[in-house]
């Protein structure tokens, strides 16, 4: 299982305590995860490692709206798989709901 | 380069052999810095999985002793972090490496939900950027990102069918929250604009394009012209969320306005006609026959 978290550096629409805790709590779990910057600018930028995140079994993805992401993906021409990926979405979620789902 | 060309670099915060772990603290400063200034970074533990090495340059970040293992033919640069600040060292092999140098856009443009997008190409007769195409298969496609005009969703109210999100506006259905039927009904009211534009939608759209960059540039000179035009489109800009300098070529708020009561007009009678249909069904319903 694969963990991915979203920074949603360009824009201030993520809550910052939320992305700030989710992070906090996720680098002192020991846990192995791929951190970006910015989703939507990978997928800007058809970002080939946007294929690496969206391929090989289950992935849990801590960045905003589901239908956001799933969309984003699919502009970079790398669609995600209907099964196997978990979208958690920070803009409504709290810290606690997404890091208990991330790391369960 | 353009905004949307070139790799980035992947940064790996290492904590394996050769190397001491990391306080907590020291490590998510490190890599909150990190991704706060645009680098993507991956922390491996050994036995888990992340994801796997391509071709873009990697800057391996930790307290190291030595050089833990590269992958064969990558570009691998080490740098520990005794030697200082993990952000120089991180811009510094991004220079070195001819990656990606990106520190001030908002990656801004839309995005097309296909299980909603009927290909009615309206969004591409709408934007007068050029962010929107048609691939192969004929399939209205975004292919110009950084073409998009920051934080201008106009394209998105144009949409009949709600399918065009921007991640990153502030709120829904736009957002890519989910599609509620009030939001539906909304966009059923929206300005159509094939019949703004008139008959040949393309023709119309091209001589639009000209006249408008035209008038732009020249009433930019004009401050007073330019006053009036922003005085009858602030209401517009209210309502919808566009920035002045797309509204300076978009139809006049008057003509939006009239297009619009005319939808709604439509729209009350389409209501009120599938009302009476509801309300005949009720009655059948009411007798028992
Ligand atoms: S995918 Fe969502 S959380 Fe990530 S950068 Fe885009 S808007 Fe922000
Ligand atoms: S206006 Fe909407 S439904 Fe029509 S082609 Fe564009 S995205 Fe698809």
């Amino acid at each position: 299982m694969k963990i991915l978290y979203c920074n949603c550096t360009y824009a201030k629409v993520v809550p910052l305590e939320v992305k700030k805790d989710v992070l906090r709590r996720l680098s002192d779990s020991g846990q192995a995860f791929d951190a970006v910057a910015d989703l939507c600018d990978m997928s800007a930028r058809k970002d080939p490692a946007l294929n690496k995140i969206a391929s090989g079994g289950c992935t849990k993805i801590a960045a905003c709206y589901p239908r956001a992401v799933k969309w984003l993906f699919h502009a970079a021409g790398t669609p995600v798989p209907d099964e196997g990926i978990k979208v958690l979405n920070m803009r409504e979620d709290s810290a606690d709901n997404i890091v208990r789902e991330l790391l369960t | 380069m353009t905004r949307t060309e070139g790799k980035n670099l992947r940064v790996v915060l290492y904590e394996g052999p050769g190397s001491t772990r990391l306080e907590d603290d020291e490590r998510f400063q490190t890599l909150s810095t990190l991704l706060d200034n645009g680098f993507e970074v991956t922390r491996p533990v050994a036995g888990q999985e992340v994801a796997p090495a391509d071709d873009a340059p990697v800057l391996v970040l930790g307290l190291l002793d030595k050089h833990p293992p590269a992958t064969p033919g990558q570009e691998v640069h080490f740098r520990s972090l005794s030697d200082g600040d993990p952000l120089g060292a991180a811009r510094e092999v991004r220079e070195t490496t001819g990656a990606r140098k990106l520190e001030a856009w908002k990656p801004w443009f839309p995005v097309i939900d296909f299980d909603r997008c009927t290909n009615c190409m309206q969004c591409l007769t709408f934007c007068l950027f050029d962010v929107y195409g048609v691939d192969k298969q004929q399939q209205i496609t975004v292919q110009n990102e950084d073409n998009c005009k920051t934080d201008c969703p106009a394209c998105s109210r144009v949409c009949p069918e709600v399918a065009i999100l921007f991640p990153k506006y502030g709120k829904g259905p736009i957002n890519g929250d989910i599609v509620k039927e009030e939001d539906i009904q909304r966009e059923a009211m929206k300005v159509d604009i094939s019949t703004l534009l008139g008959g040949d939608l393309y023709g119309a759209l091209r001589t639009r394009q000209r006249d408008a960059r035209k008038r732009f540039s020249t009433e930019r000179d004009e401050s007073k012209a330019l006053l009036e035009r922003k005085r009858c489109l602030s209401k517009l800009k209210k309502d919808l969320d566009i920035p002045d300098e797309v509204l300076m070529t978009l139809p006049t708020a008057e003509d939006i306005e009239e297009r619009t009561a005319r939808a709604r007009a439509k729209l009350e009678k389409r209501q009120a006609k599938s009302q009476t249909v509801r309300d005949k069904q009720a009655t059948t319903t009411d007798w028992g026959i």
